[in-house]
């Protein structure tokens, strides 16, 4: 189904107890008509890939404050792809230096946004990432 | 006793109505002088508050004198204009820059170029596993090891880290919380170890749990517990090693989270008097242990409301020392604060700009009388700070302290109409807010039902939205956008997590087995039998029990907490 408000899962993976941003984000794309599951905190990268699966999400994004953002991103991608996910939207924030985003992209992260970055501006990514990926589902849907 | 200070309007000598009416002249000046000058330049929309919310007059005057402020001097209660009669004309503010990545050899090299550069005491900072209290070889700690701080899993790591430095001659503080005692332990064990006296080793564990469950949310065990092993370190501190600050309650970690000025103010006092009620529930007189709570604020961007919040706290604080609590030595009434500038300030774009919020945030925690003092580095929002970073941030407070003669008169700002005003405002607000926890029961209360995490969810959230609708102008972010030349940036070598672990396989093989269990043993008595648990950890720490094996027991007896998911 390509229609229906978009289903956004926010997680805090690992040790990280820092959750201003995932709560902010959370909130800003509630109030902006999407379907938001917080997973609260210390979320193991199986934890948030079953959150995803189970809440039918078409993005999830990764909040990381730690340092540790290369290993979260790197597990959820690869349990979104044993789970047949792999086109969920991954996408994430907090303090990662723009060194590590070539190598985020490579394991299937598409975006991360940065201290400074707007709540407006993470609901327009969202909202384009997520019509593309339906609307590739349902060509693929329509090629069977 | 104010009628000898009432106001002389300027002009009218003979007019000397009572402070509570507003002054002719003033409405006067509105009318005929303000109001057509706004008339031709309306004011800027984010002129009319604080980032609080208090709202802001357009200008202050004797109209708005306070009564409190009148009879205050500095050295004497209730010490809004400073604890120390002299301020820092004898003594400057301590310069503690918080520093740790790494291995413990990587941050000992840190530590002594710090010294090397001027400053005056050490503050270490943790990773996540080390503050979650697992080794740095469980699979928990995978990927995070010395990632935003040092590792430390056993006395073998603290004696790396202090290698070289005098603990009767440096003071310590170690931002650790959740397994505070075990972390202090293996410090006191280190030093003990060197030779050093306890009673002349000097420091200040964070120690403050009530915020974690509040803000940064690196609890381990429930509430209760948790407070209890706090009010052990109260107790049992003052007399083995009376030099140390035994709980730094702070509000800066509250502010980070996204709280205001006066929630911040208010939550961080509730948590210093829960401490002191707990302890002295406990039969143990207050003026033993008072002098050792300190504090740590945030200074922010609102520069008189930062200062305000500094003054009201002391003011506070001393009220319910001395009045509520019944202390007598007035070193139990005296709010004693480190400050810290906000991280979460720090911007990601142009991050050299953050060179100058650094430099105006600190300057209001000198103004607010601070006892000590971290300036953020400028590349933070984007990493650790490298050395040079570090290196420049010490030298803003160096500038302030040298070259500003900011620090020549005691509370300089003091007697100005607005920030007197604005400190009576803080201390109203925050003293509202108190009420409402207590109305709830307390502050534990108030973590359980979810009442903390709904007031700073809803105030980062408003600010947020004031950010992104552009109400509230953050120069690089919604305004004055620009590239940037790209900053170096610190990084954390993968190794450090198989150095770590091997020696942590090193103490486990080569330690006296026997011993560590039985210190193990005796730490879970007094977890079950509620005795004093200090001397336990020390047993612990001195027997090379790792970091770990400690806070399972405490897990196995007590539980892992789960906070009520609040959005």
């Amino acid at each position: 189904m390509s229609e229906g408000p978009i289903r956004v899962v926010i997680a805090k993976p690992g040790l990280d107890g820092h959750d201003r941003g995932a709560k902010v984000v959370a909130r800003a794309l509630r109030d902006a008509g999407m379907e938001v599951v917080y997973t609260g905190l210390r979320q193991t990268s199986a934890m948030i890939v079953r959150a995803a699966v189970q809440e039918d999400a078409d993005a999830v994004g990764l909040s990381v404050l730690s340092g540790a953002h290369m290993q979260y991103f790197e597990q959820v991608a690869a349990g979104l792809r044993t789970a047949g996910s792999d086109d969920v939207v991954l996408f994430g924030g907090g303090i990662v230096p723009d060194d590590d985003l070539p190598a985020l992209r490579e394991v299937g992260v598409d975006r991360v946004f940065t201290p400074g970055a707007s709540t407006e501006e993470i609901v327009r990514y969202l909202r384009q990432a997520v019509a593309e990926r339906r609307s590739r589902r349902a060509g693929a849907e329509a090629g069977r | 006793m104010a009628d000898d200070r009432t106001p002389t309007v300027a002009g009218d000598a003979h007019d000397t109505e009572d402070d509570t009416v507003p002054t002719p002249r003033l409405d006067a000046w509105r009318r005929d002088t303000y109001g057509p000058a706004v008339a031709r330049i309306p004011e800027r929309s984010t002129a009319s508050e604080t980032l609080s919310g208090i709202p802001l007059e357009p200008v202050y005057t004797e109209e708005h004198r306070s009564r409190a402020a009148a009879l205050e001097h500095p050295g004497e209660y209730p010490f809004t204009r400073g604890i120390h009669a002299s301020g820092y004309r004898g003594k400057l503010w301590t310069m503690r820059m918080f520093a740790g990545f790494g291995t413990p050899e990587e941050t000992n090299r840190r530590f002594h170029a710090l010294l090397a550069a001027g400053q005056t005491g050490l503050s270490t900072a943790f990773d996540l596993p080390t503050l979650m209290g697992y080794d740095a070889d469980d699979p928990m700690a995978l990927g995070e090891v010395g990632r935003c701080g040092v590792s430390v899993s056993s006395l073998a790591d603290m004696e790396v880290l202090f290698d070289g430095i005098d603990p009767e001659a440096v003071t310590t503080s170690m931002t650790i919380n959740a397994p505070a005692s075990p972390i202090w332990a293996m410090y006191l064990a280190m030093a003990q170890r060197r030779g050093a006296d306890l009673t002349r080793v000097g420091g200040t564990t964070q120690n403050d749990i009530l915020k974690e469950f509040i803000a940064q949310k690196e609890y381990v065990i429930p509430p209760e517990p948790s407070v209890r092993l706090v009010v052990d370190t109260i107790e049992w501190g003052p007399r083995e090693v009376p030099r140390w600050n035994v709980v730094s309650v702070s509000g800066y970690h509250i502010r980070e989270a996204g709280s205001t000025a006066v929630q911040e103010l208010a939550f961080t006092l509730a948590n210093g008097r829960h401490y002191v009620q707990r302890t002295v529930d406990r039969g143990v007189d207050v003026d033993t242990f008072a002098p050792r709570i300190s504090f740590f604020f945030n200074v922010h961007n609102d520069f008189f409301e930062e200062i305000a919040k500094l003054r009201a706290a002391r003011r506070i604080w001393a009220r319910w020392l001395r009045e509520d609590f019944g202390a007598r030595a007035p070193r139990s009434w005296t709010l004693r604060t480190h400050a810290q500038t906000a991280g979460v300030s720090l911007t990601a774009q142009q991050p050299l700009v953050n060179v100058a919020r650094v430099a105006v945030q600190a300057l209001a925690g000198v103004l607010g009388g601070a006892n000590s003092l971290h300036t953020d580095a400028y590349d933070e929002a984007l990493s650790l700070p490298t050395e040079a970073a570090a290196l420049l941030a010490l030298r803003t407070q160096q500038v302030i302290a040298h070259e500003s003669g900011v620090a020549n008169v005691v509370d300089p700002l003091g007697g100005s109409y607005f920030l007197e005003h604005l400190t009576d405002e803080m201390e109203r607000r925050a003293l509202a807010l108190v009420a409402v926890i207590d109305a709830q029961g307390g502050v534990e209360a108030a973590i359980e039902n979810g009442w903390f995490a709904r007031e700073i969810g809803d105030a980062s959230y408003a600010e947020q939205r004031a950010v992104d609708a552009g109400d509230r102008v953050i120069v690089g972010v919604n305004a004055f956008q620009a590239e940037a030349p790209r900053v170096p940036l610190q990084h954390v070598d993968a190794s450090v997590a198989r150095a770590q672990a091997e020696r942590l396989a090193t103490v486990r093989a080569e330690r006296d087995d026997a011993a560590a269990r039985a210190a193990l043993a005796d730490l879970r008595d007094a977890a079950v039998s509620g005795r004093n648990s200090m001397p336990s950890f020390m047993r612990c720490a001195h027997a090379l029990c790792t970091l770990q094996e400690q806070m399972d027991v405490l897990r196995d007896v007590f539980g892992v907490y789960e906070e009520p998911v609040v959005l």
